[in-house]
């Protein structure tokens, strides 16, 4: 097995062997109780090790090695072909895709501000509103005998900040991240969402700011559990791996993981690709009216999808079954594992997405029945406000979150052995993220976001979040082509 | 250079009206002497006027004021209107030379009323027939601007100041029981004719000082039920929201600010229940006709004005009362220089609704 990376040390290594005891992958071991032995090639570079060395002797560098250079069968290319002779297999990786050439368009978009013509406002001395909220609106007000208004809306999602957690499911992850998610999601008024694992019974308590997930495996689904929530997430696909359903190894499926996601221990969860309930679109108005009826109404319903090249009919016919938001995942979007080849080539950045979803939705005159929210690699607050003025109401942080619990974005974390007990069930490395200490984080980050978010808005003399939802005069694009500053539907900078 | 029209321009204004309740007419020289004061709020790119009941002899026919670039234009345009109206009377509106107003269009005056049969055949109501043929005037004949088009009211507006304007119209021979004018400072050259203000549809007509910070947002939401901004002014967004909260929601004017100006969470978080969850569902509701950034607006309508403020009343304004009439304008000297005498005087609150409505229907 070659080496992608090398780990290193300076002279300020006292040999204390708290780096062996870090490392989960085993890239570290100790020769006779006084010294490091490294073994490169299983170093994944979770930065575990550096992170924790007192002495900060340790750094971790690229392989120097290089193969002979060829200009189409570059080094990765010729390291996965050797990899796949070796073994037969399908390339897995996880977190979002690393296609290289396929631009952010986040970066390509820059913000407007006030100058002279009209004010900005501070913030930090006027009213500054980021409370979102998500569902269906009718079409018409209705008004009683008396010519009173009737609240005739159906029950919306409220979010003090437009960013929500994304789904990320128990046995992908550990408990006590679902844990730090949903104390979080609590203290911010925002939602968390259990991802297709089924809820952990000692988080029912938060189940008013959780979203809970049905998908394919339907695993942990239960009348209770869809009465335990604030929402219910229907999820069709994930922009990590469009069309592809999802394992979870039986070695993951211990203990309380088979008891919530009610699968026997040690059996593979297997989520098939399709739901094989919902072939066609009328069968995705089934499910959403079993689940409304199953939960008399009181909850909105959400349908996930991944970003495809036809997402804007998809959108609509979405919006037609009967679904209150549409979460619609890009192209960058994480995971707990993926073949490797579809993470990186399947699917769309959810910038373009979210604009060409919006702009097909209100020429149908539909965009007002229904929110919608994007995921799929924001990773800070300029992401979030370009996302909510191409036209979404709120962004699902799910990368974003892990790292602010300690994710480094190794991509092992299809290995089970994430060092920092994030998507993991080993009971040594779970203990290693404190759920209390990790929700003060998550806090924290979003905190922080939202107030760069009001610094944005202000800037722009915006005072509540929705005058800026699908305000695309407040972008303007740098390095675009035609073609994308149409589907982006804004104008180039100067313009 | 792009013109207006073509691309999105900011202004600055002023802004003045006043409004009889007793149905008095008064002519159109008090609002010109009003408007006239502040001469420094704009920079002679625009100016305008709106009166109601200035055409009691036709008060039952829609009166169209329309802009043409050629008389080709208006061949095409009265062409359209033939097929689906009956034209009581036509005419060129009536106007003074004046050296600092230039560059007039051809402005033409029609009272009309909807084919009965097409309207039946439609299944539309009057006002939605006409309003959708105005909008299609407007979106496709592109030498032709309607300026108004509503029952027993006007729209006269021109690049100038507004003084000048109103001299070019001879506002002083109209006279009806409401009046809005508008002094406009954009930030182009040259003015355009058609951006001018008030701008109106059916009876509704808004004058408006300010630049609205959800622009984008609103317009994208208002063209979602067919409307077309062409002109890519705020005022026409406004209006456009206006009507369509009014006349396709049948929200009272009331109930509109209270969406378009909508009060801040916090502040609705300290009102009584009802008044919670009724403020709450307007603005989840239409949360996407919520403007922020600074407006002041003085919106006319058959038989009363509503003068409205942003929420952070970022815009001056002035309310005033003396006897039956009310005076609203950007600033007091405005008010006073037409009655010395106010009996209250006093600046409506950021997001606070000031409506007056006639104390008996005119007519």
């Amino acid at each position: 097995m070659m080496a992608r990376y090398r780990i290193r040390r300076d002279s300020c290594c006292i040999a204390c062997m708290r780096c062996v005891k870090e490392c989960s992958f085993g890239a570290i071991s100790e020769k006779e109780g006084k010294d490091l032995v490294f073994h490169h090639d299983k170093c994944v570079d979770c930065q575990r090790c550096v992170s924790l060395c007192p002495q900060g002797a340790l750094y971790i560098t690229e392989e120097e090695n290089r193969f002979r250079h060829n200009s189409v069968f570059r080094k990765d290319d010729l390291k996965e072909i050797l990899l796949q002779a070796e073994t037969g297999g399908v390339l897995l990786s996880s977190m979002g895709a690393s296609g290289k050439n396929v631009p952010i368009y986040f970066d390509k978009m820059l913000l407007n501000a006030s100058q002279v013509t009209n004010p900005s406002i501070d913030p930090l001395r006027e009213p500054m509103e980021t409370a979102t909220f998500l569902g269906e609106r009718p079409s018409t007000v209705e008004r009683d005998e008396n010519g009173k208004l009737r609240d005739n809306l159906p029950p919306h999602l409220e979010l003090s900040t437009p960013i929500m957690f994304s789904a990320m499911s128990y046995g992908a992850i550990s408990l006590n991240v679902h844990k730090a998610l949903s104390i979080a999601a609590e203290e911010l008024h925002t939602y968390w969402n259990t991802g297709e694992g089924g809820l952990h019974e000692s988080l029912y308590r938060y189940k008013d700011n959780t979203i809970v997930q049905v998908a394919s495996g339907r695993f942990g689904v239960h009348q209770r559990y869809l009465n335990t929530a604030a929402a219910i997430e229907i999820k069709i696909g994930q922009g990590a791996k469009p069309g592809i359903g999802g394992h979870l190894t039986g070695a993951k499926i211990v203990g309380d993981v088979s008891r919530t996601r009610m699968v026997p221990e040690g059996l593979d969860a297997i989520s098939p690709a399709p739901h094989h309930d919902i072939y066609s679109i009328e069968d995705l108005a089934q499910l959403v009216m079993s689940i409304k009826e199953v939960t008399e109404y009181k909850k909105p319903v959400i349908v996930k999808v991944a970003a495809v090249h036809n997402i804007a009919p998809i959108a609509s016919g979405i919006a037609r079954s009967g679904a209150d938001i549409i979460s619609i995942d890009g192209y960058r979007g994480g995971t707990g594992a993926a073949p490797k080849r579809i993470r990186d080539n399947v699917g769309l950045p959810i910038e373009l997405a979210i604009a060409s979803v919006d702009q097909r939705l209100r020429e149908e005159k539909i965009r007002d029945r229904i929110s919608i929210i994007a995921s799929g690699g924001i990773r800070n607050s300029a992401d979030v406000v370009k996302a909510i003025a191409l036209g979404a109401d709120a962004v699902s942080i799910g990368t974003a979150a892990l790292c602010a619990l300690g994710c480094h974005i190794c991509a092992s974390c299809h290995s089970g052995k994430c060092a920092w007990g994030i998507a993991t069930q080993d009971e040594s490395l779970r203990k290693r993220l404190d759920p209390e200490k990790g929700a003060e984080r998550l806090v924290n980050l979003v905190q922080a976001w939202t107030q760069e978010i009001k610094e944005f808005m202000g800037g722009m003399g915006i005072n509540s979040i929705e005058a800026l939802r699908g305000n695309r005069l407040a972008l303007r694009g740098v390095d675009l082509n035609q073609k994308e500053l149409k589907i982006l539907g804004i104008g180039y900078a100067g313009e | 250079m792009k013109k207006e029209g073509e691309i999105r321009i900011s202004s600055g204004c002023a802004i003045s009206g006043i409004f009889c309740k007793d149905g008095r007419r008064i002519t159109g020289e008090a609002i010109k002497k009003s408007i006239a004061v502040m001469h420094s709020r704009s920079n002679g790119l625009g100016g305008g006027f709106a009166g109601y009941g200035i055409y009691p002899q036709y008060k039952d026919y829609y009166a169209l004021h329309i802009f043409y670039d050629s008389q080709k234009d208006r061949e095409e345009a009265e062409r359209f209107l033939e097929k689906r109206f009956d034209i009581i009377n036509l005419s060129k509106i009536p106007v003074r030379q004046n050296s600092k107003i230039s560059e007039a269009p051809l402005i033409w005056r029609y009272f009309i009323t909807p084919l009965p049969h097409l309207i039946q055949d439609s299944q539309l109501d009057e006002d939605e027939y006409t309003s959708r043929a105005m909008i299609r005037i407007n979106d496709t004949i592109s030498g032709a601007y309607v300026v108004s088009c509503g029952k027993d009211m006007g729209v006269f507006k021109a690049v100038g100041y507004p003084e000048d304007v109103a001299d070019f119209y001879r506002i002083e021979e109209y006279e009806g029981y409401s009046w809005t004018a508008h002094g406009r400072y954009p930030t182009n050259t040259p003015g355009w004719w058609a951006g001018s203000h008030p701008f109106s549809l059916l009876d509704l007509s808004v004058v408006h000082n300010g630049e609205i910070s959800s622009y984008d947002a609103n317009r994208r939401a208002v063209e979602m039920y067919g409307y077309s901004c062409n002109l890519l002014t705020d005022t026409e967004v406004i209006t456009y929201i206006l009507d369509y909260l009014t006349r396709k929601q049948g929200l009272t004017l009331k109930e509109c600010s209270e969406v378009i100006a909508s009060p801040f969470w916090s502040t609705i978080a300290t009102k009584n229940e009802d008044e919670r969850k009724r403020l709450s569902y307007l603005r989840k509701m239409f949360s996407s006709f919520l403007i922020t950034g600074p407006f002041s607006i003085l919106v006319g309508f058959h038989g009363g004005m509503m003068a409205l403020n942003d929420r952070l009343k970022l815009r001056s304004l002035v309310a005033a009362e003396k006897g039956n009439t009310t005076y609203f304008s950007s600033e007091e000297a405005a008010i006073r220089v037409v009655e010395p005498n106010v009996e209250r005087i006093w600046a409506p609150r950021g997001g606070e609704a000031v409506i007056v409505t006639l104390s008996k229907e005119v007519g």
